[in-house]
């Protein structure tokens, strides 16, 4: 069905169709009106799920564990403060294998409050076992949500997936929404290691060297494990619903010279900048980076890279850049832009392609124009 | 009593509502505790009727911290103050969500560690900051953007949590009593040790009432009994007179819940959740007064 809506009402129209049993979830800003939909549809009966409504997101998160661990569908959503407020528990979801879907409306970090985009919340919980997905666009957050619930509960998988999308630019903005009929698009959920008093087990017993480590490496390769089950689970749902997914989106990219990296809605923004510099003879294109974990591959070879970054791991550089500096040798041009929801145009994204200098890094508005 | 002073040390600047009765309890607070003062805020309303930097319509310092964090902060800066040998006030200034919900671990920490410093909890009964979702102390039956059908649960009796930390100065208010409230600050600030103030604070968006009528709203809120000023100081607990006056002669809990859009259509049980919680309260505040506990 064709309708139109914010990206947060996407991902609660997309959360009511999942139907989870369980959804415990604290009210932060750009989150809220998830937390306000989901309240409204469990209110009007639309959605048959115990609705908690925690008083922390430390709580928020362990609510959704322990609900999780009886073998339950379970959702939260969060950002910024809330995501990192709850930072122990994140990693308690994962190392307890709990397929747990959150929505997480990427925002600044305080001091000082800042309510709009950046990606530096959601990136600094990246160890922590979670899969995460980027969205570019209010469908792809809807999109991305049901499919986020098949992922994390695939029984090579269980862990996990935090679905992410940019505060104000998508949480708020309202475009059209094609609806899709699920069916038994998630199946139901099964998890093997549910409580069952008929079969006592211990969870999170205290646990030695070997066997910890035995765990943290299972972790890993259910990681890399999950790689294949995304694949096959975005050819399924656009086999189903005719929409197409990747881990990477590419943008004319294969006869390009220069490739921009961004991610989110500066992804989306680089298209129209590629589609600008296409006019003016230069050969770009773009790549957006959909899963930050599983890291996905590019190809980058004999191409000049332009990554974006809004998101900054300091001491270090922009987390994209290093990250494609480690996994494909590249030498970016580093451009961190966008922080604490600085607005980046399609002009702003090509002058980066055009006065590039690979190797270097370069922050948008702060220093001298290139 | 000293009558008001004339400095103002929140600006004519800020971005409140109009009507804000948050800025307006600012306003008296920061009168009776003057310019050697530091305020610790966490995420709230306060946070945004500051302005927006590098501007701010607060003529004292104000920290600003996370929305969990300030009683623990408030702890590390008045031992800061103390070893430094000075005497500066530390007051928090807290929405009920930052206390009664995320803050209530650091609240009571502070509270049993014996920090010298003043709580003051001004509560809206919802979370403002963020559109008015619930929160802890939102009474039953209350419509908020995550109560839709109305509150089920009772407001939460923070007064009877911080009480259980025999604090040597604790007491309610209401911007529409300023005397009141003012000399109370006053009292706290002259104590040593963890002191507290719970203010009601009436909220025209979130209580969906016209603005004009804060003041009016605290009235109806003293006078039906559903807010009630009192003091207790090392564990003598005094109901302040407007509160006396209205055990005697309360006005009905109706005329307080009618001009408020977010009771409208209120239910029957909902409503004797109100009654009877007011009335515990008054009951236990008689008790104590009286010595029986
Ligand atoms: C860890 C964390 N979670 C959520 C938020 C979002 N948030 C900011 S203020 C607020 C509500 C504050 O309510 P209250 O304490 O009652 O103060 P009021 O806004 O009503 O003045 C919320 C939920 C945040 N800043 N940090
Ligand atoms: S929402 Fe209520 S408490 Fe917050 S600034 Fe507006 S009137 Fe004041
Ligand atoms: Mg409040």
């Amino acid at each position: 069905m064709l309708t139109v809506a914010t990206g947060n009402k996407a991902v609660a129209t997309a959360v009511k169709q999942a139907c989870p049993s369980v959804v415990a979830a604290y009210p932060i800003t750009p989150q809220t009106e998830i937390v306000e939909q989901i309240a409204e549809f469990v209110t009007s009966g639309e959605l048959k799920s115990q609705y908690i409504p925690v008083e922390s997101e430390h709580s928020a998160m362990a609510a959704c564990i322990g609900a999780s661990v009886t073998g339950v569908r379970t959702f939260t959503a969060t950002s910024s403060h809330g995501l990192h407020y709850m930072h122990e528990m994140v990693n308690w979801a994962a190392g307890a294998r709990l397929p747990i879907v959150m929505a997480n409306v990427n925002r600044a970090l305080g001091p000082g409050w800042n309510i709009w985009a950046e990606h530096t919340d959601a990136f600094q919980e990246r160890d922590t076992g979670w899969l995460q997905v980027y969205v570019g666009s209010v469908q792809e957050a809807y999109d991305a949500t049901l499919m986020a619930f098949r992922i994390a509960e695939h029984e090579s998988v269980l862990l996990p997936v935090m679905v992410n999308l940019d505060g104000f630019l998508l949480s708020h903005s309202m475009h059209p929404l094609q609806t899709v009929e699920i069916g038994d698009f998630i199946p139901p959920i099964r998890l093997p290691h549910a409580i069952d008093t008929a079969h006592p087990m211990g969870y999170g017993t205290l646990t030695g060297p070997d066997q910890y480590f035995r765990l943290r490496w299972d972790i890993e390769r259910s990681m890399r494990d999950s790689v294949g089950v995304i694949r096959e689970t975005e050819r399924e749902f656009a086999k189903r619903f005719g929409r197409r997914y990747d881990a990477v989106e590419e943008y004319r990219c294969e006869d390009a010279e220069v490739v921009v990296v961004a991610m989110g809605t500066l992804g989306k923004e680089a298209e129209v900048a590629v589609d600008l510099l296409r006019e003016e003879g230069v050969p770009a294109g773009s790549m957006r980076i959909r899963w930050l974990r599983p890291f996905p591959r590019l190809d980058l070879s004999g191409r000049d890279v332009v990554a974006i970054d809004r998101d900054y791991s300091f001491g270090f550089g922009g987390v994209i850049a290093r990250s494609l500096a480690a996994t494909e040798g590249a030498k970016p041009f580093s451009v961190i832009a966008g922080l604490g929801g600085q607005e980046v145009t399609y002009d702003d994204i090509a002058g980066f392609v055009r006065s590039r200098r690979p190797g270097e890094e370069y922050w948008f508005g702060v220093m001298p124009d290139v | 009593m000293t009558d008001i002073p004339r400095e103002e040390y929140i600006l004519k600047c800020t971005s409140a509502c109009a009507g804000c009765s948050d800025s307006l309890t600012l306003r008296y607070v920061l009168k009776a505790a003057g310019p050697e003062t530091v305020l610790v805020v966490p995420a709230c309303c306060t946070s945004v009727i500051q302005g927006i930097y590098p501007n701010t319509a607060m003529n004292i310092p104000v920290y600003n911290v996370a929305f969990a964090a300030a009683a623990a902060c408030a702890s590390g800066m008045s031992a800061a103050f103390q070893a430094a040998g000075r005497k500066t006030n530390v007051i928090v200034y807290a929405g009920d969500g930052g206390t009664v919900d995320i803050g209530i671990q650091a609240l009571s920490g502070a509270f049993e560690r014996g920090t010298d410093f003043l709580y003051i909890c001004y509560d809206n009964e919802a979370y403002g900051n963020t559109g008015m979702q619930r929160s802890g102390a939102t009474p039953a039956g209350a419509r908020t953007t995550t109560t839709p059908g109305g509150k089920a649960q009772t407001k939460k009796d923070l007064d009877a949590i911080v009480a259980a930390h025999n604090p040597p100065y604790m007491a309610t208010a209401c911007a529409s009593y300023p005397k009141d409230l003012f000399s109370k600050v006053q009292k706290a600030l002259s104590i040593r040790g963890p002191k507290f103030i719970h203010v009601l604070s009436p909220c025209p968006p979130g209580w969906r009432y016209s603005s004009e009528k804060s003041v009016e709203m605290g009235k109806l809120a003293v006078r039906s009994g559903m807010w009630i000023l009192y003091e207790r100081e090392f564990g003598k607990v005094t109901i302040n007179r407007p509160s006396k006056a209205a055990m005697i002669r309360p006005v009905p809990i109706e005329e307080y819940l009618e001009p408020q859009g977010r009771f409208k259509g209120i239910s029957p049980e909902a409503l004797a959740m109100l009654r009877s919680v007011a009335e515990r309260n008054a009951e236990r505040l008689k008790r104590e007064e009286e010595g029986i506990c």
